[in-house]
């Protein structure tokens, strides 16, 4: 038995599913109040551990003690009724319900309606969380979406709560009204359970940080004492480099719109609004935003899956905005989207037909539509060899691979074609650090050679590290591009809350 | 408990393994219901599976196993490719009639011209009214987004009466004496579908089926139009991303099996069959869908699967008369081979684990 203060002990919890070991022997404790970080790349078992502590998933050996006492959820109703809470990486709201409705629907025994809004009013002005309890969630941002999460966690009055990947949704502006209530929640004795691979976001909210790799604790820290590079170095488990280029000088226009709008394919999505911009070859041009404001409708007019009058699209002087994606390739336009099974790869072709899905027109892979197959596998082969993809050869599957090895040879099927213009949409989105690394470097490679690179992604860090000009999406529009070096986190986020005023809390803790 | 276990890429070896475990278990469930039926369940199944090919009247059903299996082959290449791309051509057999009434019309209007140029023409023209038949439901499909599968499924209603207005009227034989149906081919040698070898059964709608085969084989495994087919079934926005237009390739595949179809029911038409009647089109076209998919969509699959389900009418038909079988119950049978197929298809892409069940 630990000491007293001990609020939830994890003890050689070991977990496996067919083939892999997600948990192996972990261990760690949380006391109240404190700010505990779990720190791991995707796949290091992060979210099966928290799984288990919320009762989705049962331990196959090892134990937890909550308070010194065996602690074994059968359901996440039974960890609740223990005092834990846990707030998800994907909301679970309906968007044509109000903010009440809403947070009744996710309690055990609500109260009668009225009575649940004075308390949600209650709840939100203690812990600076701006809300209208009789808002729809339809009309909400991300971030206030992710209040109404955190508030009916909130009202069950949690000693514990978890919050997967809180921050990946939010403006910075955003995060930091997130982390005074987090520190407010903290300071009364909640314990927080933060889960993230964003290290400066640890550093400075965490109290302590179990470091996870392939499964097994491979570190516990103070984080506030570690550098972010000791941190990752723990986490990936090597020494990383950090990417560099060589500074070219810009030159010609590559790519040019001129009020660019798009109606979006998707009922749900976003409409492009007259974008205009331009990118100068050796040049990346960073295009930020918080998801959903118009990055897949930005990537396919760009890609040609979505046509535009002709002339909003420009190609190195020629107008391209009517032509569809094999033309623009042929013209030297590569795209790789962000969705990597089932957009920019088709799962079960092998990683050879999936060479063949957009290299056949500049690789010459085909002659009289007939595809030269033993020179596609070569090019296939090409790519696992030049982007390190680890796979046994190209044969398998797309879908056998891991998220960061098929996002290798994503990019590093449209890089080994000589791009022009290479236009990215979250090129290290649920990668792991150090494919991450070799990504954004292909990337500033392939613009020292003279290429544009446009590169969306809802990850600052990494725009701020590669970007030459940053421009953010808002609801469809773009913000005119500014010099990446001189930006403050301040002024991004205001980029990227557009028009929107921003509510800033006033928390006094 | 059992549970299922999503494999990480599809088995090879089940791929080729659940075709043949389907026929054993049709088999065996099939000869349970003959049991039922009062028959031997041995002589039944043998009577069905095995004679046409090795027993006694071999020679006689030997040939006629190619001229069943024919129109099958063609029909289910051409709804393979739509198939596989996702796109549900269901009226096959409506696209079968036109192209029949199509073919045989134009010959008939040469009646009795005795030139080699005409038989090729009533290909021509077969393909054409399938083809066209087959572009109602692309077209509606292209510019209003209809759906392929109900207005080619309706089509096919419409192609039967037009059958049936035809034989009795445009198409009858003047010299019928008031019967529906048209001139019987055979009395018609310029037009007529031959037997070019009686004994094995090949017409040259079982060469045209051979070439189907060949020419899906080298589409689907060589052809960029091939691969754009597969990845658009596979998944839609990679295909876009591919630079693959949808609009055509639903003209194309609808339009392909639409083709091959109105030519198999032209060859029907004008040889097995003899000639235009209300009732000559017996169900290929529907059959055909089973046919495509119990040979997996792959042309080699649908070859085997075409003389596999003719054997199963053959068989069934002597069933029928020596022992006595309902016809329902040889139904029923050829129903069970695509419920079995299906069931252990499951196999392919997943594994069965014996072992306690996982809380989500």
């Amino acid at each position: 038995m630990d000491n007293d203060e001990t609020l939830l002990a994890v003890e050689g919890v070991t977990k496996a599913y067919p083939g892999v070991i997600a948990n192996d022997k972990v261990s760690f404790s949380v006391t109240p109040g404190e700010v505990h970080a779990l720190l791991g790349e995707n796949g290091a078992g992060k979210s099966t551990l928290v799984k288990m502590i919320y009762g989705l998933v049962r331990p196959d050996s090892g134990r937890m003690l909550w308070k010194g006492a065996p602690y074994e959820p059968a359901t996440p109703h039974a960890a609740r009724s223990t005092g834990v809470a846990m707030v998800f990486q994907h909301f679970s709201l309906f968007e044509a319900l109000n903010v009440a409705e809403n947070v009744a629907l996710g309690m055990e025994d609500p109260p009668p309606m009225r009575q649940l809004s004075e308390r949600i009013r209650k709840v939100s002005e203690t812990y600076g969380l701006p809300l209208d309890p009789d808002r729809l969630v339809g009309e909400l941002s991300a971030g206030e979406r992710q209040r109404v999460e955190i508030i009916r966690c909130l009202l069950q009055d949690p000693k514990l709560l978890i919050m997967d990947e809180p921050t990946s949704v939010l403006t910075p502006q955003e995060v930091l009204i997130l982390f005074e209530t987090l520190r407010k929640l903290s300071h009364e004795g909640t314990a927080i359970l933060y889960i993230s691979h964003k290290l400066e976001e640890i550093r400075s909210l965490c109290d302590s940080a179990t470091i996870l790799r392939l499964g097994k604790v491979v570190g516990t820290t103070n984080p506030r004492e570690s550098s972010a590079r000791e941190l990752a170095e723990m986490m990936v488990g090597q020494t990383l480099h950090t990417p560099s280029r060589d500074s070219a000088d810009l030159g010609d226009v590559v790519l040019e719109l001129t009020n660019l709008s798009v109606k979006s394919s998707n009922p749900f999505g976003t409409s492009l609004k007259a974008v205009s911009l331009s990118v100068q070859a050796g040049e990346v041009l960073g295009i930020g935003g918080v998801a959903g404001n118009g990055q897949d409708e930005l990537l396919a007019a760009l890609s040609g899956e979505s046509l535009a009058p002709r002339g909003a699209v420009k190609l190195k002087g020629q107008e391209i905005g009517h032509l569809g994606p094999n033309a623009r390739r042929a013209l030297g336009l590569l795209a790789a989207p962000e969705e990597r099974l089932g957009h920019a790869a088709a799962p079960d072709m092998s990683l050879t037909e999936n060479a063949a899905l957009t290299g056949t027109i500049r690789r010459n892979l085909a002659k009289n539509g007939f595809i030269n197959w033993s020179a596609t596998e070569d090019f296939a082969n090409e790519i696992i060899k030049a982007f390190d993809v680890r796979t046994p050869g190209p044969h398998n599957a797309a879908r056998s691979l891991s998220g960061g090895n098929l996002q290798k040879f994503v990019i590093g099927r449209e890089v080994l074609q000589q791009p022009d213009l290479l236009v990215v949409n979250q090129p290290t989105w649920g990668v792991d650090a150090s494919a991450a690394a070799d990504i954004r470097q292909a990337l500033l490679d392939i613009a020292a050679r003279g290429a544009a690179v446009i590169c969306i992604s809802q990850d600052l860090d990494e725009l701020m590290e590669i970007s030459d000009r940053f421009a953010a999406l808002n609801e469809g529009r773009l913000t005119s591009p500014r010099p990446a070096k001189t930006l403050t986190v301040d002024e991004i986020g205001l980029m990227m809350g557009g028009a929107h005023d921003m509510e800033v809390a006033h928390v006094d803790a | 408990m059992l549970t299922l276990e999503k494999r990480p890429s599809p088995s090879r070896m089940w791929t080729l393994l659940t075709p043949p475990l389907a026929v054993v278990l049709t088999m065996i469930a099939g000869g349970i219901l003959f049991a039922f039926l009062g028959k031997n369940p041995v002589e039944s199944i043998r009577t069905i599976f095995w004679d046409p090919v090795f027993g006694e009247f071999a020679f006689y059903y030997r040939g006629q196993l190619l001229v069943k299996a024919a129109p099958l082959i063609l029909i289910a290449i051409g709804l393979s490719l739509g198939f596989r791309a996702g796109i549900w051509n269901i009226g096959a057999e409506g696209q079968y009639i036109v192209g029949a009434i199509c073919g045989a019309g134009i010959g008939l209007a040469f009646y009795p011209t005795e030139n080699p140029l005409i038989f090729p023409l009533m290909i021509f023209a077969g393909a054409l009214g399938g083809w066209a038949w087959a572009m109602i439901p692309a077209t509606l499909k292209v510019m209003f987004g209809t759906n392929e599968i109900l207005v080619s499924l309706m089509l096919v209603y419409v192609a039967e009466s037009m059958l049936a207005s035809v034989s009795s009227s445009l198409l009858r034989n003047p010299e019928g004496m008031g019967f529906p149906g048209s001139r019987n081919f055979k009395d018609f040698p310029a037009a007529h579908n031959d037997y070019l070898i009686e004994s094995a059964g090949i017409h040259w709608g079982v060469v045209a089926a051979f070439i189907a085969v060949i020419f899906a084989y080298v589409l689907l495994s060589r052809h960029i139009l091939g691969f754009q087919i597969r990845v658009t079934g596979q998944s839609p926005r990679a295909a876009r991303f591919a630079g693959v237009n949808p609009s055509r390739l639903i003209l194309f595949c609808l339009g392909t099996s639409g083709a091959l179809a109105g030519m198999a029911g032209m060859f029907e038409v004008t040889g097995p069959a003899g000639q235009i009647s209300i009732d000559f089109n017996s169900g290929y076209g529907f059959t055909a869908i089973i046919v495509a998919f119990l040979g997996r969509l792959h042309p080699v699959g649908i070859l085997l699967a075409g003389l596999l389900m003719a054997l199963t009418y053959i068989g069934g038909e002597a069933a029928q008369s020596t022992l006595g079988l309902p016809a329902a119950a040889i139904q029923l049978l050829q129903g069970m081979l695509l419920f079995f197929l299906l069931a252990v298809d499951v196999l392919t892409n997943f594994r069965i684990r014996f072992g306690k069940t996982e809380a989500a």
